[in-house]
């Protein structure tokens, strides 16, 4: 017995500690070996992506800060130094960065879209946010007060000691804001209730439906512009003028909510007729059936697509600069005209300042629905 | 049926349109208090709002220029952007009281669409800009080159019409959009920049080195601009045609804005006539007889609106030319106040 415990006693009685996994496979190297360095290929793969990276953000970097004009007067400052051409030339957008921002608004009134910004960004974050307390009242406010208190400080109320500052005055950021978020707060409840009404049992409202959406979905949205801006006012008597932002509001509205109530159909279709059915079991009314078991579920499975379409929206605004409104877009390109700034390199600092601002809209939009996606994929994690 | 009812509809408008239309426009302005003028949406020196968004132009002084006749104040004018296509459906559906919008006068446009064209503010044409370096003096001279222009424009016909006429052999390379152009032909992928004059000399700022380029003497093609209102109201296009004359007749007589106070003790009588002291010309337009005088005075002679938007102490330096009086060598011309 003893002689076999002597013949056992190089085996261990206790585990060996844990070691690290080899240096090659783990952190920041382990990592680029794996992704991109793993054979020949994705090694010449990576090798092509990096020069290219490289490529863009040299000249990037180039263009927009080391050979960039900050400050000046005039295009004196931003002309070709001994035949070679300077960078960016901020300070033309820093000149027009006000009227980017407004376009027309009068400057002594500016303190009153700020404070529709100020007032709508109090409001938006905390809907935004799942954990903040209070959504009903903080929706209420948002989607009826606010729109009231929106209008009455932009155009003004002589009552109240606000000047009018007639639409023709807006411009800008400003009018892509108004016409994008009019459109994203129109679109969406409309597009849901013609999405009912493409399934409804009724032959009258599916129909009408139908013929909305195709109808609205068949045409342009520069078309819709056009018939909005320039065939509308011939049939309308002379007296009767159809304000020029409202035009383009309306039709931008209708448009997206078109493709919105196809959005919200496709999630309406993935519900299974289980769930259809049991709501109905349950004695549950049409209306309670859709808002408490069948539209929570769509709505959250087509996020991204109801957040496409809002981008989409967002990005389509800059058409209306074609049926002359100075949008961000329109303002920028009307900028472009000034002899007093015109020189080789300013029209490319105009689009690259467009793409940025542009991007920071769309990006964060992207951004929140990807946590909104998240942060509801409940039960159905795998 | 709900489509044929619609259409119906809008045809009863439209000829309802049609007839309120030929009310008189000098009551509706004075009683909104404000001269509507349809302008571009940017174009250097006729039409574009500056960094403070001010607009500037000729185009733009031409619009307070009648609200002066008409209120005596240049800023009771409000502005329309306007693209291109619209212009004349938002003059024709009243949403704008004049289109001063660098409008090529044409027949087509003066009859068949109901328009009236009040004169020539500005006579431009199409031109060519080459490099210096090239030796050319004249587009005669322009025999296979290489010749940058924008596409789907009246500019490229313009440019085949010309070289064939002079048995020359061309190259186009067309591009959309003018910014395109302009860089094409500032990296020398061609020899010859072919577009409106004005415009060649507002794109040439955008060139490297402007001064290493000439614009061509010859100009290819008229195109004569100018304010334009609607069919059916002749008062207000009296108005109109003799806002942009008095301005030119002003100059013709030296009458400036400086002057004008001077002016009106002159014993010439076309003066005196002009500026209101003699006559009753401004009531027989439905002003006051001051109607030249507040012109001159608050937006100046033709001569004066030039200088400051488009001629030569300007970035856009554009010789006078063409537009220069008919008595200096030019055709700009109007008919007497008398």
């Amino acid at each position: 017995m003893s002689s076999n415990t002597r013949h056992i006693a190089f085996h261990r009685d206790e585990m060996l500690p844990p070691q690290p996994p080899p240096p090659a496979t783990t952190g920041v190297l382990g990592w680029m070996r794996r992704n991109l360095f793993s054979d020949w290929f994705n090694t010449l793969l990576t090798f092509i992506g990096l020069y290219i990276i490289w490529l863009i953000v040299s000249w990037l970097v180039k263009f927009a800060l080391l050979d960039a004009v900050f400050t000046g007067e005039d295009r004196n400052a931003c002309l070709p130094r001994d035949g070679v051409e300077v960078g960016a030339c901020w300070a033309y957008v820093q000149a027009r960065f006000n009227q980017f921002m407004d376009g027309f608004y009068p400057s002594a009134q500016e303190w009153r879209y700020l404070l529709v910004y100020a007032v709508g960004i109090a409001l938006l974050v905390p809907l935004l946010i799942p954990k903040a307390p209070g959504k009903t009242i903080n929706a209420l406010l948002l989607f009826v007060a606010y729109p009231v208190l929106a209008y009455v400080l932009l155009y003004g109320a002589p009552s109240l000691g606000l000047p009018i500052v007639e639409t023709t005055q807006w411009g800008g950021l400003l009018l892509t804001l108004v016409i994008a978020s009019v459109g994203i707060v129109i679109s969406l409840p409309l597009g849901i209730v013609f999405a009912l009404g493409r399934r409804s049992q009724l032959p009258v409202l599916r129909f009408l439906s139908i013929a909305f959406i195709e109808f609205w979905r068949g045409v342009p949205l520069i078309t819709v512009l056009f018939m909005s801006s320039v065939m509308l006012p011939l049939f309308l008597p002379e007296d009767v003028t159809l304000d020029k932002v409202v035009r383009p509001l309306v039709g931008v509205a209708l448009f997206a909510a078109a493709y919105m109530a196809e959005v919200v159909r496709g999630g309406l279709q993935a519900i299974p007729k289980g769930q259809y059915e049991a709501a109905q079991a349950l004695g549950l009314t049409y209306w309670k059936m859709m808002g408490l078991i069948i539209l929570p579920q769509a709505l959250k499975l087509v996020i991204p697509g109801i957040v496409n379409t809002f981008i989409g929206l967002f990005k389509d605004t800059s058409l209306v600069s074609i049926i002359g409104l100075f949008d961000l877009l329109g303002i920028v390109q009307a900028s472009l005209a000034d002899p007093k700034w015109s020189t080789p390199t300013t029209a490319s600092t105009a689009y690259l300042f467009l793409a940025l601002v542009y991007f920071f809209f769309c990006y964060g939009m992207s951004r929140y629905s990807i946590f909104m996606e998240r942060y509801l994929h409940t039960g159905h994690k795998r | 049926m709900k489509k044929l009812a619609a259409l119906a509809l809008g045809a009863v408008m439209t000829a309802a349109m049609a007839v309120s239309a030929q009310a008189g426009t000098l009551e509706d302005v004075k009683k909104k208090g404000f001269v509507q003028c349809g302008v571009s949406q940017g174009l250097p020196g006729f039409s574009n709002p500056d960094d403070k968004g001010n607009w500037t132009g000729l185009d733009v002084d031409f619009c307070r220029a009648v609200a002066a006749a008409v209120f005596g104040d240049p800023n009771k004018v409000k502005f329309t952007p306007l693209s291109a296509k619209e212009r004349f459906t938002a003059l024709r559906s009243g949403e704008v009281d004049i289109l001063s919008r660098n409008t090529t006068w044409t027949m087509q446009r003066d009859t068949e669409l109901g328009l009236n064209f009040a004169g020539v503010n500005y006579y431009d044409g199409q031109g060519f800009m080459v490099r210096k370096s090239l030796g050319v003096t004249s587009a005669l001279q322009l025999n296979g080159a290489a010749v940058c222009t924008n596409t789907g424009t009246t500019t490229e016909l313009n440019v085949a019409d010309y070289f064939r006429a002079h048995k020359m052999q061309y190259e186009v390379v067309a591009f959309e959009k003018a910014d395109e152009v302009v860089k094409a032909y500032d990296e020398g992928r061609c020899d010859v920049y072919t577009t409106d004059r004005s415009g060649l000399a507002a794109q040439r700022l955008k060139l490297k080195n402007p001064d290493e380029h000439i614009i061509l003497p010859e100009i290819i093609s008229k195109e004569p601009l100018g304010p334009v209102v609607r069919h059916g109201d002749d008062q207000w296009f009296d108005i109109v045609k003799w806002t942009l004359f008095a301005m030119i007749n002003a100059e013709e007589l030296g009458v400036t804005s400086k002057n004008v106070d001077e002016m009106k003790k002159s014993t010439n009588p076309s003066i005196r006539r002009l500026l209101g002291v003699e006559g009753k010309f401004g009531e027989n337009i439905g002003l006051g007889s001051d109607w030249a005088y507040n012109i001159i005075k608050h937006v100046g002679n033709y001569g004066e609106s030039y200088d400051r938007n488009v001629g030569p102490k300007t970035p856009l330096g554009l010789a006078r030319g063409l537009n220069a009086l008919w008595n200096k060598g030019g055709i700009m011309y109007a008919p007497p106040v008398r």
